[in-house]
């Protein structure tokens, strides 16, 4: 993401009195400049604690790459749940869509028995295509119906699983071809794991389309003020329903990279992925009411619970304790996300 | 001056309440109108009807002479009518490029454009441009509304609609909830757009603000125009009477 073409133009702005720039040349100050900042802050510290703890065991290459590895498919419904998010929606069901579409390509792909790319190849295309399916059913429900997203999301959470469990008779379906589990699921590309690259590439596009485009842009006004949205003109329930197909559609994605990762449909393992998920967002900064958050910030907020399980492992205690501690984190963020509101409503 | 926009006989019912009962308005070119009225007179209504945010159940509208129909706000736009409503309709948590550009976007040249790339500079420094032609008090175009002033919000939400009203801006109570400062630059805002050529609908209970921008006022009473003043020699009681309906009026009354 080029930082630098809105910065440089100081000089030649025509009322030499009106600030057109907002300053950030580096993308220090432009992280400082988002409430993310101060999460970053807890992550370091939490980097940093485990690193003085354990320093020839965590601050290690394998430990970071097992770190990057483990988040790389919630990184990828994260990028969709931000834009929900944004909107001030609330996306329930990636779990569930994640599952029912890995489901529906690990029926297939077993079915056409070959193990080499084209397979894989028609396990994408269903998996994407179930995804996308439920996504803008999701998204046609809050947007033209009017039924609050919660509750929408809440029965296709239902709904999406059961009908994973009626076509597997609730077994999971365990087997991917082999050119996807060793090339997506262990594969490694200069020492990294090709998934994580798979889920960076997602995770910039996903930045890119946030904060560069317009369709980014209506996504924060559609968050921030729903009516003025509506009249300027904007295609508000048009929008909505692009917005959770493209979160539908990567929670497709993701389905067939956890069947890449884990050589089997996950039915029974994805109930709090959602929650995790939405949780990392939020401590990311990503305001529940709508109108604010970065792509960035999230990815911050998926590391902290990332980081804690491997920390808390690798010094040998309970990793029950990372759940307390991600709870925690949690309020914590939203108790900032709120004062930082109510500072703003005062005029700062 | 040739009359620019005009209704007649506009009705609108709200289940018992006649909000709009046959009203009339009209409109010169270049010329500031103000419409005034005791609460519940029909207003904020008729403003909605003229600006295609209300659907009548009779009546005309007439623009430049032709007859026309606004099913949105947007056709209301394409004839270069904008209105800036009471709650201003600004997203709070984008600066005032990315409200005053909302929904009308400068895109990139070629390609960038095409996948949705936005020009943001340009945007910028055109705001920048307009509030400085304004007189705003706005000295960032960078700053999240929703930590502006009140007064400041106001001047966004102005410059948006001046920026692309090149025929009619309505101005909904835009000194309500302002102190002096700010008011006297709203007014100042006013005169302005209308030495641009643009003709000003202004809805306001200031009966002196109205009387010192306003080249005519409207009045309305019951959902009906009761009566329409030069401003010029025009008392604030005789605008109070005619409003309160204390003063009688032969229908169309003074003028």
């Amino acid at each position: 993401m080029s930082t630098a073409t809105d910065d440089t133009r100081t000089e030649d702005r025509p009322s030499g009195t009106i600030e057109t720039s907002a300053g950030h040349t580096s993308i220090v100050e432009r992280v400082q400049a988002v409430q993310s900042a101060w999460i970053l802050g807890v992550l370091v510290v939490i980097i940093a604690v485990f690193g003085l703890m354990a320093p020839s065991t965590f601050l290690t290459v394998g430990n970071a790459t097992n770190i990057a590895q483990n988040v790389s498919i919630w990184a990828v419904l994260a990028v969709g749940v931000t834009f929900v998010i944004i909107t001030s929606g609330i996306d329930l069901s990636i779990g569930s869509v994640l599952v029912v579409s890995s489901v529906v390509a690990a029926q297939v792909m077993e079915r056409m028995g070959d193990q080499g790319w084209g397979t894989a190849a028609v396990g994408l295309v269903l998996s994407v295509l179930v995804g996308i399916f439920w996504g803008c059913f999701n998204g046609f429900m809050v947007a033209k119906a009017n039924v609050p997203p919660l509750i929408v999301t809440l029965g296709t959470l239902s709904i999406a699983l059961g009908i994973a469990q009626i076509l597997t008779g609730g077994v999971d379906v365990r087997s991917a071809p082999t050119v996807l589990q060793d090339n997506i699921g262990y594969g490694r590309l200069a020492g990294i794991p090709v998934i994580s690259i798979i889920a960076l590439v997602i995770v910039v596009l996903g930045g890119i389309l946030l904060h560069k485009t317009r369709f980014g842009r209506y996504t924060y006004a559609i968050g921030s003020n729903e009516t003025s949205a509506r009249r300027v003109g904007i295609n508000v329930d048009r929008k909505l329903l692009q917005i959770y197909g493209f979160t539908g559609f990567l929670a497709g994605i993701a389905g067939l990279l956890s069947l890449a990762q884990y050589g089997t449909t996950t039915i029974a393992g994805q109930s709090l992925t959602n929650l995790n998920v939405i949780a990392a967002v939020v401590i990311g900064g990503t305001s529940i009411f709508g109108g604010t958050g970065t792509m960035f910030g999230s990815m911050v907020g998926l590391f902290i619970p990332a980081v804690l399980q491997a920390g808390f492992v690798i010094i040998g205690v309970s990793p029950y304790w990372q759940t307390v501690a991600v709870g925690s984190i949690l309020i914590a963020a939203v108790y900032v996300d709120q004062h930082r509101r109510a500072n703003e409503a005062r005029g700062k | 001056m040739s009359v620019l926009f005009e209704a007649r006989g506009l009705s609108r019912r709200f289940g018992r309440v006649q909000a709009l009962d046959g009203a009339d308005f009209d409109i010169d070119e270049g010329e500031v109108v103000a419409l005034i009225g005791d609460n519940g007179a029909g207003k904020s209504t008729l403003v909605k009807a003229l600006t295609g945010n209300l659907a009548v159940d009779s009546g005309e509208l007439r623009f430049q002479g032709e007859p026309v129909s606004f099913a949105t706000p947007q056709e209301a736009s394409r004839l270069g009518i904008e209105v800036v409503h009471q709650d201003l309709a600004l997203a709070p948590h984008l600066d005032s490029a990315q409200n005053m550009y909302l929904g009308r976007e400068i895109m990139r040249p070629g390609l960038l454009g095409k996948l949705g790339f936005m020009d943001n500079t340009t945007m910028r420094e055109a705001t920048a441009k307009a509030f400085t032609e304004l007189g705003s008090a706005v000295r960032s175009v960078v700053v999240p509304v929703g930590a502006m002033s009140g007064g400041q919000k106001q001047s966004v939400a102005i410059a948006r609609a001046v920026a692309w009203a090149n025929k009619v801006l309505f101005l909904d109570e835009p000194t309500a909830a302002l102190g002096v400062v700010q008011t006297r630059n709203v007014l100042d805002s006013i005169k302005r757009v209308r030495d641009q050529g643009i003709a000003v609908v202004l809805i306001s209970h200031s009966m002196p603000h109205v009387l010192e921008v306003a080249d005519r006022v409207q009045v309305l009473r019951l959902g009906r125009r009761v009566a329409t003043f030069e401003a010029e020699g025009t008392s604030v009681e005789t605008l109070v009477g005619a409003m309160t309906g204390a003063l009688e009026l032969n229908q169309e009354g003074a003028a």
